[in-house]
């Protein structure tokens, strides 16, 4: 190195700003800005999960809040004698438990007035609060002739109306008279409740019962929809899973790659974002109007929930498959099995709690859903019964939770509004057991590598 | 191997349950259409399961337009035995039935449904209510000073001074509704011609259809709003707008009675009285269709006809009216048509 070369050399480093020597424990403005930054993301997302956890809290309260009144129900607990001639003669007439209604209306207003009620007790009144109970008695003496002369203790409904004052969704003020009910009935009911006439109970019917008419509110239950649910549920499962899990082990594992699996693998993933109402209007031509499959019935609605369950369990199983590395199969193919028992075997046990968690998350998307049921028939007055054997569950008419409580937070009794809520808390219940299930299965078959 | 027999047994299964599905035959009522029969069409099913020795029907919303489009795929048991309708079936949908095999038809008038229009309790009162006031607020085109214009009007009070002084919000049936029909025939088109709209229109040289056309279309400016759900999504409307005002069947605005004020129609409250009566003007005949071949067919088809139709529970002190229903004066001779199965021409 000679003199007249150095300074020019260093003269560049003194050109530019001398590097101070710093402490690593010294945040420089650029360490800073990356810090603030990811600050920054932490705090974006501890927001999206507040905001997440804030409508979760809200649509819990909402729905628990105002679902809660359905499971509990007001009964008129009385003791009620039919004679033979009285059951005689209302089973001769045409409209039978209207006769039953005024028989057993005319009983009680005569048993409250001997009873030595305060308030005038006239058997308008009677009629108001007590509802609909002629279905129930004649039922009744129906199965029991010989209880015919003899009291028999009785839990009947009271009205929608009277269920609503006693739960608080009507109140004196809000109310005005009308022919469902007057102000002066709830002087009555006040003393009735007093002399443990009507009592709340839990509202076993609301679980275990069918759908009842518009004007019959109180006795309206969520159990056949429940049932019809499950049926479908049955034909989902035992179709959309074997079906699934066959074609993405064989695009997976079998198929060659070349053009046409190639388009059914797009078509697959297309089939997934079709509206659930084309499944619907596929379902009524090719199920119903072609193949001539029974109207309204779960094993309807099931064959169409799998079509749209089908591509949800293709796409995860798939995704899972793809999880499982391929030292795996290379070693079982090492060791001279199969390609089959390599799958089977080997690869499959290892991607079936992925396969488990995607078949839920169909499950519980098919279980919500009521476009494509519109179009089927399982929407309007349709659960009405327990069906009457195994077969029979996916033959018969009957509806599904999400449509049965479409169906009635439409109608206008505005008790059937509070059934919807209750139905919407039976719904969840039904999902979240789906899924504690499905967490079970999957820690039983969970394996590591 | 434990795969394999688990899906072939599930395919036996589904396969044999699809089998006895398609085998067996229809033992219930099956009816489908219009949503404003439906209420009154669950009471009687209802009633005639727990009455007869016959299953609960089955019955499925969806309007009158899609439950006739449905009675009209044939006759067969995969298809619906009665179909019921807020309006009479149309030149158009007997053809479409009859091209289908589906050439007896009963019809059954049930009895009449008023519309009123109701607002919130608390809102101001609508009493001095004319088919006029309700073309002026919400026709399209309305007369004004002897001109026809588009609608002028914001406030009720700016052309009925009776009316109250605030901003006029609607809410009326969506055209897929049978509703919105009679609306526009028994109000708007009434109130055009009363307002001398409709004289106006074809003085300006339009042509009488164009001008009864024109009558009926509704301002599109956002006062009007067209509900296409049902009346609960009305009732949540005009819950949150005081100064609204929606159309209701009568049955749906006497269960909410503690929710909704009525306004008057030419000075009469609409009751199920005053309709049977013909002194409230706005109604009209609810109906539904049997399929004549499936009688003897369907077990319990007549019966459930005739049971529906029956004094007990159409008639003026019967479970229906009870619900809203108007009953039909001329009950007896429906009960006689149904009896004899007469069939429409």
């Amino acid at each position: 190195m000679t003199d007249a070369t150095l300074p020019p050399e260093t003269a560049q480093p003194a050109a530019k700003t001398p590097m101070q020597p710093k402490s690593l424990y010294a945040i420089d403005d650029l360490t800073r800005k990356r810090n603030a930054a990811e600050k920054r993301f932490q705090a974006y997302g501890i927001t999206a999960i507040g905001i997440g956890l804030f409508f979760l809290v809200v649509l819990a309260y909402a729905i628990i809040s105002q679902g809660i009144p359905a499971f509990s129900r007001t009964v008129v607990e009385v003791e009620f004698t039919l004679t033979q001639a009285q059951y005689e003669e209302a089973e001769g007439t045409l409209f039978k438990t209207r006769a039953y209604e005024e028989i057993f209306i005319g009983a009680l207003t005569g048993q409250l007035q001997d009873s030595g009620i305060e308030t005038p007790v006239e058997p308008e009144a009677i009629e108001r609060i007590v509802g609909k109970p002629g279905g129930t008695i004649r039922e009744f003496f129906r199965e029991n002739e010989d209880r015919l002369g003899e009291p028999v203790q009785f839990d009947l409904a009271a009205s929608s109306r009277v269920d609503g004052y006693m739960s608080g969704r009507i109140t004196r003020e809000s109310m005005t008279d009308s022919r469902f009910l007057m102000k002066s009935d709830l002087d009555l009911v006040d003393n009735l409740v007093e002399a443990q006439v009507i009592k709340t109970v839990f509202n076993w019917p609301f679980i275990t019962g069918a759908d009842a008419g518009v004007d019959n509110a109180a006795a309206a239950g969520i159990g056949a929809s429940v049932v019809g649910s499950f049926f479908m549920m049955l034909v989902v499962l035992f179709l959309s899973l074997p079906i699934g899990v066959a074609a993405s082990i064989y695009l997976e594992e079998f198929a060659p790659q070349n053009r046409f699996t190639d388009l059914i693998e797009v078509n697959i993933s297309n089939l997934a974002a079709v509206p659930s109402i084309v499944f619907g209007i596929l379902g009524l031509a090719v199920f119903i109007q072609f193949m001539h499959l029974p109207q309204s019935a779960p094993l309807v609605g099931g064959l169409v929930l799998t079509l749209m369950t089908l591509p949800t369990i293709i796409i995860s199983t798939r995704a899972s498959l793809k999880a499982v590395p391929p030292s795996i199969r290379d070693a079982a193919l090492g060791v001279g099995a199969s390609k089959m028992q390599a799958t089977f075997h080997h690869v499959l046990p290892l991607a079936m709690p992925g396969i488990l968690t995607g078949t839920i998350i169909g499950l519980a998307q098919a279980l919500g859903e009521t476009a494509p049921l519109l179009l089927i028939g399982m929407v309007g007055f349709v659960a009405r019964g327990y069906p009457e054997g195994f077969i029979e569950g996916f033959t018969e008419p009957n509806s599904a939770m999400p449509a049965q409580i479409y169906t009635w937070a439409a109608r206008s009794d505005l008790a059937f509004t509070e059934k919807a809520w209750g139905g919407i808390v039976v719904l969840l219940i039904f999902l979240l057991s789906m899924n504690i299930l499905a967490i079970i299965l999957r820690r039983r078959f969970e394996r590591r590598w | 191997m434990k795969f394999t027999t688990l899906v072939s047994a599930t395919a036996l299964a589904v396969a044999s349950t699809a089998f006895v599905g398609a085998a067996q035959a229809r033992d219930q009522v099956q009816v489908a259409g219009s949503s404003t029969v439906l209420p009154y069409a669950s009471i009687v099913a209802e009633a005639f399961g727990e009455n007869t020795d016959f299953p609960t029907p089955v019955v499925e919303s969806g309007g009158s337009s899609a439950g006739l489009k449905r009675f009209c795929e044939g006759v067969g048991e995969n298809t619906i035995d009665v179909a019921n309708a807020s309006r009479k079936i149309r030149e158009k949908e007997i053809k479409a039935c009859a091209d289908a095999g589906v050439k007896d038809i009963i019809e059954v008038r049930i009895g009449y449904d008023g519309i009123v229009f109701a607002s919130q309790k608390d809102g101001p009162a609508f009493t001095a209510f004319e088919p006029v006031d309700v073309f002026n607020a919400l026709g399209a085109k309305v007369l004004k000073d002897g001109q026809i214009v588009d609608n002028p009007y914001n406030k009720w009070a700016e052309f009925n001074a009776d009316l109250p002084d605030v901003d006029i919000a609607a809410f009326i049936p969506g055209t897929k509704h049978g509703t919105r029909e009679v609306f526009e025939e028994k109000v708007l088109a009434v109130g055009c011609e009363e307002s001398g709209a409709l004289k106006a229109m074809i003085d300006g040289g339009m042509s009488e259809d164009d001008a009864e056309d024109a009558c009926i279309a509704v301002r599109r400016d956002g006062k009007s709003v067209d509900i296409d759900g049902d009346y609960t999504e009305t009732l949540a409307r005009i819950d949150t707008n005081p100064n609204g005002i929606g159309v209701f069947g009568l049955a749906f605005y006497e269960n909410n009675t503690d929710k909704l004020k009525v306004a008057t129609m030419n000075e009469i409250a609409p009751s199920t009285e005053t309709i049977a009566s013909g002194e409230y003007p706005v109604s009209r005949p609810l109906y539904f269709y049997v399929k004549k071949a499936h009688i003897g067919v369907i077990p319990g088809l007549k019966e459930y006809a005739q049971f529906f139709i029956a004094d007990e529970i159409a008639g003026p002190s019967g479970p229906l009216a009870n619900y809203g229903l108007v009953s039909d004066p001329e009950l007896a001779a429906v009960q006689a048509s149904v009896a004899n199965e007469e069939t429409m021409q």
